[in-house]
């Protein structure tokens, strides 16, 4: 049996990897690079604590009401910044978590620096781990589908030539919306799950680590793929787990890691594993 | 030529910072007409695509498209109407197949809405219809031509893509920004039919050109520009002897050989 420890990573792994999705779903398919992994996390925290503590509303209800609603939230708060592009959007993305972090700290509102305490957790560990692998497969298997569709078409278009969209008579901030509202709904379900796990939302839902954590996990597992991004959590948080036992240190060894991999297999696992099997298959013999 | 002209343009103009790049240019096209705008580089007919399908904003002046205002409307929302254009620089979706190319535009409410065998219908197959859409404008269906990356496709298919893309929202009208330009005289031969079953087809042309030979095989007016101004319009014969328009044209020596055959 393994150990409780273990048991919660499993579980931030997956947050992780819901954020790592809908980066990359942003990143290459759509062309919009998100820092906004704890604007989503926050967002989508938060209105689950609110919903839970000053409702009563249980796990069950507040996971998805508050996807939902913070998911429209995040995408009419971006909704200005869709016509930026590139590093423009990133900044934007990156100023409303810093912002609304310094606002809750400053007006003391939802319960300022302590935060929202004594929220309602899982039944048991069972149902938390296992209905948050459920749902990245879901959510992975979901977005492979999508931007293989015709929609999935337009938002590589989008990617690839904005005003060849516009000419085929299509709004290209409507569909960046619908983008940025499947990826700001990822983020925030995994925000709502994680105060559920913690039983608590404070102003740490804002921390940078969710906006950077899932980059290098795409970085490590590979752009574009989205099964890389998921596997590039699985690798990067179990280790960063791992590093605690060298105490200060931690970081250093993590940044080399993560150099090595940059270095050495910039592309990307997944990336590099296709293209190796792709050279396999040439070699069977017929 | 029917009485309400499909395209009305009145007197565009559009300054990008001090340079007064048109200069109150206006012109009309009729249903089912094909319309040259001819002139030396830099003389503003690309700028007047953009202002009229609502890529630049235009400063003074309005478009009416079959009696409506679309002045400086949104271009997504321009060709919806029908109103659709192909750029000189093609703008395919490199990382896209060329069939796939296709479904962007097939995947347009005004697609969508007309259905049939152009839109696919509601549980129609874009991918099909994409095929059949290349297939008519010149790319061999049974090839693998139409299933390439277009970064991989060469310049003459990449010119028919563009006006496939048109094509595939069912248009009225396509301005056309110098699709010949690029092409070999070979592939210009095979391109002139393609506008002529265009218009054939009912559909409305305004071609921007440098290749006047080809241009004046299939338009029935032309229309000079030079430094955002208007000189004339009128049939190309009667425009070509203009001594305006030959002034115009520095190389005029080379005009003449260009000069009215048909």
């Amino acid at each position: 049996m393994p150990s409780l420890y273990w048991n919660r990573v499993i579980s931030i792994v997956g947050i992780y990897a819901l954020l790592a999705l809908g980066f990359d779903f942003l990143a290459h398919y759509v062309g919009l690079v998100s820092l906004g992994g704890s604007f989503f996390i926050g967002t989508g925290g938060y209105i689950a604590a609110i919903l839970n503590k000053s409702f009563g509303l249980p796990p069950a209800l507040t996971i998805p009401l508050a996807t939902l609603s913070g998911a429209i939230i995040c995408t009419l708060l971006l909704l200005p910044a869709l016509p930026l592009r590139g590093v423009y959007f990133a900044i934007v993305t990156l100023m409303y978590p810093l912002v609304l972090f310094r606002i809750i700290e400053a007006l003391n509102i939802l319960g300022g620096t302590d935060g929202i305490l004594g929220v309602a957790s899982f039944p048991n560990t069972w149902v938390e781990q296992y209905l948050i692998l459920s749902i990245i497969i879901f959510a992975l298997f979901g977005l492979r589908r999508l931007v293989n569709e015709d929609i999935g078409l337009v938002f590589r278009g989008v990617k690839d030539n904005d005003q060849a969209v516009r000419a085929s008579g299509l709004s290209i901030t409507f569909y960046k919306a619908i983008a940025v509202f499947i990826t700001s709904a990822l983020g925030c379900l995994g925000g709502a799950y994680f105060v559920h796990i913690y039983m608590v939302a404070g102003i740490s839902l804002f921390a940078l680590d969710y906006s950077v954590i899932p980059i290098a996990a795409t970085v490590i597992g590979g752009g574009g793929t989205l099964v890389g991004p998921l596997l590039g959590c699985f690798i990067l948080v179990p280790i960063s787990e791992l590093l605690r036992a060298f105490g200060t240190l931690r970081i250093v060894f993590y940044s080399v890691i993560l150099l090595a991999f940059i270095m050495f297999r910039s592309e990307g696992i997944m990336v590099y594993a296709q293209r190796k099997y792709h050279q396999f298959e040439r070699w069977v013999k017929i | 030529m029917s009485k309400e002209p499909i395209l009305n343009v009145k007197e565009v103009s559009k300054a990008f910072g001090g340079v007064q790049a048109l200069t109150r240019v206006g012109f009309s096209v009729g249903e089912g007409e094909v319309f040259g705008i001819i002139g030396p580089n830099g003389s503003g007919k690309t700028t007047l695509i953009n202002c009229i399908t609502g890529f630049i904003k235009m400063d003074a002046g309005n478009v009416f498209y079959r009696g409506k205002e679309i002045t400086n409307r949104a271009p997504n929302q321009i060709a919806n109407l029908g109103l659709t254009r192909t750029f000189q620089i093609m703008r395919p979706y490199y990382s896209l197949p060329a069939y796939k190319n296709l479904i962007i535009p097939l995947f347009s409410p005004r697609a969508r809405k007309k259905g049939g065998w152009r839109g696919g219908g509601k549980l129609g197959d874009r991918g099909t219809v994409a095929i059949d859409i290349l297939e008519e404008i010149g790319f061999e269906r049974d090839s693998f031509v139409p299933y390439k990356l277009a970064s991989s496709l060469p310049t003459g298919y990449l010119k028919r893509l563009e006006l496939a893309r048109c094509l595939a929202l069912g248009p009225d009208l396509i301005l056309c920004d110098e699709v010949f330009s690029g092409l070999s005289m070979s592939e210009i031969a095979s391109m002139v039919p393609l506008i002529e079953k265009l218009q054939m087809d009912g559909i409305t042309l305004v071609m921007i050109e440098h290749r006047l030979r080809e241009l004046f095989r299939v338009a029935s007016r032309v229309m000079v520009l030079n430094f955002g101004e208007k000189l004339t319009e009128g049939i190309p014969e009667e425009v070509m002897a203009d001594e305006r328009v030959k002034e115009a044209y520095l190389g005029s020596e080379k005009l003449l050989d260009y000069t009215f055959e048909a």
